[in-house]
């Protein structure tokens, strides 16, 4: 592990002006993901700016109904709020279906949203990967990449300096995305706004960015918006294990139903892309339409139909729009109870 | 480069300096001399490394020893401070290992699982999330006991361990 200068702030704004200075400098959170990656020799900070105490460790109201959750707020913590719990069963579904006790502990909310890719060619610094090493090339794309993308990756072959087959390894930022949460981010010229839409990013040609955030910027808080008919919502995550494995396939959605006719809905979904993907295509498909078996293939089938997936994640593409239908005839069953 | 640190753990405060590279689990077993915690993967993902960090359950190897300054550090060790505890007692009478590597892990893990289920705390197999009091069925605890693993295989074992001191402490029926 590379030797680091360990730095502690008073406030926020103390946090990003260390870091401003620092250009090999990185946030420390929860460090359930970075320290691993420092001693992979994968992340390589020459400084750290420990932040986990620095911004809100509270969940609080929001005019609209909504709720603001501190960057700071445990992961574990976050899951156990009763509000959330009520108000939206996604997200406290989504955070209890990652990781384990222990971890979710330790982890911040903040930290969540911005760990790193858990593909095997990532994490080794031996093997090419565009990621780690901007030009290597990437080994996933022609080697073992059974757990990668199949929608908006960028594949131009193994040498391309473009190619990127990862997944964001997140549950809890693809409940947020169904949910168009709000980051709020702390950088030198002040605060700003990030929607989750525009958080995390495809790789297109520069997959090393996972996010949009510049460098130094930092995560106060996030707000989730008010939506009543979120307390009929769902994570349903796929995965090799029963529990304490990363997702294969995960659908995040919440549904608002007039009788049997869908008024509105939210889907998301992850384990498929760099980024927690919104399923538009068959969220429009949905709206205004009957509430049936039918109707939910139909919109599944054609929102995976922009897949391109690899020879060894095919099944992802059946095993996503079986998932995304078993959770909305859930959805429905429990409206209808 | 070096950090100066205050460490308390299991009831002992102890000043020492270490490279901010070190993990907690390393300044425990390495610097303090108190090997209760074991290291297993080194990654997080075993939970043999697993203390309780101000009461609550945490992977030793993931937390620097910088940042554990004014917490309270509890091994296995120190959950026998007045001899054994109810999770020492029961991994005994249910033989809830075989070599007795991850148990300290699981140990401490244990007791986090109490104290989190005694504050009412949901996991991925609860039914129903609303519900404010937790009930440690058998699902629930191997759920919630995932982060610990056993190369022995002792989870048969382990599972009915656990449950009987959650029946003690009254989140299970």
């Amino acid at each position: 592990m590379r030797e680091f200068r360990y730095e502690k702030a008073t406030d926020p704004a103390g946090a990003v002006a260390l870091l401003a200075d620092a250009p090999e400098g990185a946030y420390l959170g929860g460090g359930t993901n970075l320290v691993d990656l420092m001693r992979l020799g994968v992340a390589t900070p020459d400084v750290l700016v420990d932040v986990r105490r620095l911004t809100s460790d509270q969940v609080e109201e929001l005019p609209d109904g909504g709720l603001r959750i501190g960057a700071a707020v445990p992961n574990a913590d976050l899951a156990a709020d009763l509000r959330v719990r009520q108000r939206y069963p996604l997200l406290a579904q989504a955070l209890l279906a990652g990781a384990s006790g222990q971890l979710r502990n330790r982890a911040t909310t903040g930290g969540n949203l911005l760990q790193r890719t858990r593909c095997t060619y990532f994490t080794d610094t031996t093997q090419p990967c565009n990621k780690r090493a901007p030009g290597s090339g990437c080994g996933a794309v022609t080697g073992l990449h059974r757990n990668h993308a199949v929608l908006g990756a960028t594949d131009e072959g193994p040498d391309s300096p473009h190619t990127c087959v990862a997944t964001h390894p997140s549950d809890l930022a693809v409940a947020l995305r169904a949910l168009d949460a709000e980051v709020r981010v702390l950088g030198r010229d002040g605060e700003r706004t990030v929607a989750m839409a525009d958080l995390h990013r495809l790789p297109g040609e520069d997959p090393a960015r996972d996010t949009t955030l510049a460098h130094g910027e930092l995560i106060t808080a996030i707000d989730v918006p008010g939506l009543p008919w979120a307390v009929r919502s769902r994570y349903r995550k796929v995965r090799d294990r029963a529990s304490y494995a990363f997702a294969l396939i995960s659908v995040a959605a919440a549904m608002d139903l007039d009788g049997s006719t869908v008024r509105d809905v939210r889907i998301a979904l992850g384990g498929v892309a760099h980024a927690p993907w919104r399923a538009t295509v068959a969220e429009d498909a949905l709206r205004g339409g009957p509430a049936t078996e039918e109707a939910f293939t139909a919109a599944a089938e054609a929102e995976l139909a922009a897949a391109h997936p690899l020879p060894d994640n095919a099944f992802k593409v059946p095993m996503a729009t079986s998932t995304l239908v078993r959770t909305l005839l859930q959805i429905s069953a429990e409206a209808r109870a | 480069m070096d950090h100066q640190i205050t460490l308390q753990v299991d009831g002992e405060r102890s000043a020492l300096t270490v490279d901010t590279r070190t993990s907690l689990l390393d300044a425990l077993r390495e610097r303090l001399g108190t090997t209760s915690a074991k290291k297993g993967c080194d990654h997080g993902q075993c939970g043999a490394c697993t203390v309780l960090l101000d009461g609550r359950r945490v992977n030793s190897c993931l937390v620097l020893a910088v940042t554990a300054e004014d917490q309270e550090v509890t091994t296995s060790d120190g959950l026998a401070a007045d001899g054994p505890h109810a999770l020492h007692e029961a991994f005994v009478d249910h033989d809830a290992y075989q070599c007795g590597y991850c148990t300290p892990g699981q140990i401490t893990s244990a007791a986090g699982v109490l104290a989190e289920a005694a504050q009412g705390w949901p996991s991925a197999v609860t039914e129903d999330l609303t519900a404010e009091r937790t009930e440690l069925t058998d699902a629930e605890i191997r759920e919630r006991m995932s982060g610990n693993l056993c190369r022995c295989a002792a989870y048969a074992n382990i599972v009915p361990a656990v449950a009987d001191v959650a029946a003690a402490q009254g989140v299970r029926a």
